[in-house]
């Protein structure tokens, strides 16, 4: 018999939603307007810069959001990463996800109200939440005002190694989001993890 | 060895005499050139006493007062810009009749014709590799010739007292852009200038273009003509101005790998063969960033890779997870 915690409170589902929501957009158009083909256009250029732009400008308002909602409720909690023990721990998980699943052994780290994240989980998302994506939004505002910002910063060159760095770490957040999807399947049933994201409440193996 | 002495000293007078009389004949030539330019200068200043400035004065021969006059806004030369421009080194009665050399000047003068660029600059061998004959052919078929016929000539942007080439100096693609867009503001921005050729009134150039996205940035760093004129592969500047209709609309026409810019813009660049490996468009990653068309290869390829990493990942994770399930 499974157990449901109540773990994801309505702002956290909230600014997730519309998170994933954006952070798709923002791929999508992201590839399109990187591989721009007049022959084959994915996405309408004009079309996807005006998108691009706007989802960008609406994740950094939702990040805040993010960050503020974590500060002031105990959410901020699961994203202390302790150091002690830590490749000890990455080691357990990764190797319950690419063994023990398989022989349908218990996680090693199951989900309770004290422990949102199993360790693998947590250090991803730290790296994500607190590096990756602040890097992008803050080269991405600087590619919507390279006036402003990179010529006073770099004196004119600086827009390449800008637009480089928001590139490669577009990247990575893909390769996270399609992990982190896939990784949402594999909960107490196939869809059991999309269900939380709706009504908030966790169910355990 | 011997055999090499013997002809290196043989030969060394020879070679020695060339080379000297090479060195010779080249700074006489530029002593040549440089004392003309200075005597030239010299003979313009003549001109530049009244056309260098707003006004200029002479005695009244029959009062025998001195008289200050406004000098006509079109017939003053700009003394700074004229050093600078590619004519500098000319003398104002090479082009202009030797007769405005008496004050006042001959009224029957006013009927002189004007040269063209391809009055001195068509069918010269010096100036074969700028294929002046093609730039009149395309400025024919362009709007500014075909709308506005024998009103519109070569100096209506190209004033022969001011116009530099600085495309191909080392100058900031930015300050090439300002400087040629200046030229089409002349009279697109202007609307006493703009009607001296059509009744029309003078569109504005920021509404007309509200449609294009990040507008001030596209001003800044693309010239006019990118857009507005279709680019010929014979020369280096396209003259070829179309109607508004068939101006380029499509962004992907300058925001992929294919860049129009390769084309127009960087062009001299291009031809230079400034490109980096790696990078598609490498020439405009040395001064610009256009989205789509600067792309590096090994980039590209390295995300692929990624990509179908992380896609073959799941997919065996996934396959495994449906073999081994809980029957």
């Amino acid at each position: 018999m499974s157990e449901k915690i109540y773990l994801y409170p309505r702002w956290i589902r909230l600014w997730h939603a519309l998170n994933a929501i954006l952070i798709i957009l923002l791929i999508i158009t992201g590839v399109s307007m990187q591989y721009s083909n007049p022959e084959n256009p994915f996405i309408r250029f004009d079309l996807a810069v005006r998108m691009h732009n706007l989802s960008g400008m609406i994740l950094t308002v939702n990040y805040f959001f993010f960050l503020i909602g974590s500060f002031i409720t105990p959410n901020g909690k699961y994203y202390k990463l302790s150091i002690e023990g830590l490749p000890a721990r990455l080691m357990k998980q990764f190797t319950y996800y690419t063994f023990g699943i398989f022989k349908h052994e218990q996680p090693p780290f199951p989900v309770t109200r004290e422990s949102k994240f199993n360790p693998l989980q947590q250090f991803t998302y730290v790296i994500a939440m607190f590096m990756l994506v602040p890097v992008v939004i803050l080269t991405g505002w600087a590619l919507l005002y390279p006036e402003v910002v990179l010529t006073k910063f770099f004196s004119g060159s600086g827009i390449k190694i800008n637009d480089f760095i928001h590139v490669i770490i577009g990247f990575f957040v893909s390769f996270f989001m399609f992990v982190h999807i896939y990784f949402c399947t594999i909960g107490a049933t196939f869809v059991s993890n999309f269900k939380s994201m709706i009504t908030g409440f966790h169910e355990s193996h | 060895m011997t055999h090499f002495f013997t002809r290196f000293t043989r030969t060394l007078p020879v070679h020695l005499i060339i080379a000297v009389l090479i060195v010779l004949l080249t700074s006489f030539s530029i002593k040549a050139q440089t004392d003309r330019n200075a005597e030239n200068a010299k003979f313009n200043e003549k001109c530049l006493k009244c056309h260098g400035q707003s006004k200029y004065q002479y005695i009244n021969s029959e009062t025998g007062a001195g008289v200050t006059k406004r000098m006509y806004l079109e017939t003053i030369i700009n003394r700074d810009q004229f050093a600078e421009s590619n004519h500098k080194n000319f003398k104002c009665t090479d082009c202009h009749s030797e007769d405005y050399d008496t004050f006042p000047h001959p009224g029957r003068l006013r009927m002189e014709s004007k040269y063209a660029c391809i009055d001195c600059h068509g069918g010269d061998e010096k100036y074969a590799k700028f294929n002046f004959e093609k730039i009149e052919t395309e400025f024919q078929e362009s709007v500014h010739s075909t709308k506005h016929s024998q009103d519109f000539n070569c100096w209506m942007c190209h004033n022969p007292h001011t116009y530099k080439i600085n495309a191909r100096s080392e100058e900031k693609i930015r300050d090439i852009v300002a400087y040629d867009n200046a030229i089409c503001l002349n009279c697109h921005a202007d609307i006493t200038k703009y009607q001296m050729l059509t009744d029309k009134v003078n569109p504005n150039i920021i509404k007309e273009h509200e449609w294009l996205p990040n507008q001030a940035l596209h001003f800044k760093n693309v010239r006019c003509i990118e857009c507005h004129a279709r680019p010929n592969d014979s020369i280096l500047v396209a003259h070829n101005i179309q109607p508004k209709e068939k101006a380029v609309r499509r962004c992907v026409e300058c925001h992929s790998t294919n860049s129009i810019l390769m084309a127009t813009l960087y062009k001299y660049k291009v031809k230079e063969g400034r490109s980096k490996a790696g990078f598609y468009n490498g020439v405009i990653m040395n001064e610009g960033y256009v989205i789509g068309a600067n792309r590096n290869y090994y980039l590209g390829l390295l995300s692929l890779i990624m990509f179908g990493c992380v896609a073959a990942g799941i997919l065996i994770h996934a396959s495994l997870r449906i073999i081994k399930r809980k029957k």
